[in-house]
């Protein structure tokens, strides 16, 4: 179950804003703003806006133990109709060559496959953030065909290449349910050499560590999924564990928090401070405010005052000069060679 | 001091080098160049010493180090091998030593 159907403490932003803002054994950590303004970057500017990433909701077929969304089954917040074509009319007057979309698991929404033609028919390339055991819902048998029709680019969770590291972090049955839904995707061309078809992987922790270095772990899950299973894949990309929502949680019950924290913080990277997504990107929440970045948008940090805040009063030229909001949980970018929604940065 | 092993020191390692720090800083460079990618990676660099720090048993080292090889991507399975690789030569070195036992009992033996 969700932290929000538990009614648990850390469901609301306001309580994980005041975990992260809080000191550690040893003292205060040293702010984020500090770091930034070590390395020059403070305040942290966008660059423009390359980047259309929309989270059409909470609502996901599994309750994975790190999600930074809190998404789930029980959750019902998601964009309605309206809201998604608001988006769409937003888009169309822009250039910005991407369109992520994510969630939960944004094909559970109704307006998931409007989103996906429309944003084809402007020319602009789509992303799916894609959790795999979706495609195997009877509700959603013709998934995977409607992907490929779009030449919809899949980026998909797979923790690890094992079962039982996989299935620690999302769920009973979700490594063999993902294994299917791959095999799926490469019969269909996804993830094969030279295919237009792209299917990328995402690694991430399977507990309160950094991940490894994105070539060397990619070497490995490409060896091991084709070796045991026949799958093939494009890139993998590896994303830190972000200290908030369940995972933070987690790093709490688990007596690992301010360790997390300090590895974080010790490992802080200028080059991968640089290269942050937030400063290309533009992230819509499933009820239209805008954030910089999908982990703001869950600590409910809408972007900064002086750029409009809800998709239906949406200036371009205005956000994509706008000045990102930053936190303790910036860290989490920041860190070794970095994390972003695209893998390390540095 | 309620025993020798905190894991709160761990991370107080460099205060060693209060004393010598001359010497702290040369051990320093040199751990970070031993452990830098070279002919062997780094993840196996981490294997190596997981095992080691089993045969010297040392509680930090293992922490470390365990964490470690998991940032390098290594998994419990060859997390494990790696410890038995380590026990194997423990366990070896033990065993061979039953030579030196043969043949002391065999000086003194008609």
């Amino acid at each position: 179950m969700s932290l929000a159907s538990l009614e648990h403490p850390l469901a609301s932003a306001r309580e994980q804003l005041r975990v992260l803002n809080q000191a550690g054994p040893g003292g205060p950590h040293q702010a984020f703003e500090r770091a930034l303004r070590e390395s020059g970057l403070f305040p942290l500017q966008a660059t423009g806006i390359t980047v259309f990433q929309i989270n059409v909701g909470k609502l996901c077929n599994q309750t994975c133990r790190h999600c930074h969304v809190d998404a789930g089954p029980d959750r019902r917040e998601i964009m309605s109709t309206e809201t998604a074509e608001l988006c769409l009319t937003a888009l169309e007057r822009t250039g910005i060559p991407t369109v992520d979309i994510t969630g939960g698991a944004p094909e559970l929404n109704p307006s998931f496959r409007r989103l996906v033609r429309r944003s084809r028919e402007l020319g602009r390339h789509v992303m799916d953030r894609c959790n795999l055991s979706v495609l195997l819902l009877p509700s959603q048998e013709d998934l995977a065909v409607f992907l490929a029709e779009h030449e919809v680019e899949i980026v998909a969770s797979l923790p690890y290449y094992l079962e039982d590291q996989t299935d620690a972090q999302r769920g009973e049955g979700v490594f063999s349910k993902s294994v299917e839904a791959l095999r799926r995707l490469n019969r269909l061309g996804y993830g094969q050499p030279g295919s237009r078809l792209r299917l990328n992987l995402v690694y991430n922790p399977v507990g309160a560590y950094l991940p490894p270095a994105q070539k060397s772990i990619e070497a490995d899950f490409h060896r091991e999924l084709e070796r045991r299973h026949g799958i093939v894949f494009h890139s993998l990309y590896t994303i830190t564990n972000m200290p908030i929502s369940r995972f933070l949680e987690f790093l709490l019950r688990s007596g690992n928090y301010d360790r997390y924290m300090e590895k974080l913080i010790g490992a802080y990277n200028p080059a991968a401070a640089a290269g942050v997504m937030c400063r290309y990107m533009l992230s819509v929440g499933w009820d239209g405010k805008l954030y910089d970045c999908d982990f703001n948008q869950m600590l409910e940090l809408p972007v900064a005052c002086e750029a409009p805040a809800h998709i239906r009063d949406f200036r371009p030229e205005a956000l994509g000069r706008r000045r990102i909001v930053v936190g303790q949980h910036c860290y989490g970018c920041t860190a070794g060679g970095g994390s972003s929604c695209g893998g390390s940065t540095a | 001091m309620s025993g020798y092993y905190h894991v709160e020191d761990l991370p107080r390692f460099a205060e060693i080098g209060k004393s010598a720090p001359e010497l702290w800083r040369k051990f320093s460079e040199w751990y970070g160049a031993v452990f830098a990618e070279g002919a062997l990676s780094e993840r196996e660099k981490c294997l190596i010493a997981l095992g080691v720090a089993h045969a010297v048993q040392c509680p930090y080292c293992i922490d470390a180090y365990a964490q470690a090889c998991l940032e390098k991507g290594s998994n419990l399975e060859q997390m494990t091998e790696a410890v038995h690789v380590a026990s194997a030569i423990r366990g070896g070195a033990s065993l061979v030593h039953g030579l030196q036992m043969r043949n002391a009992a065999a000086k003194v033996s008609m």
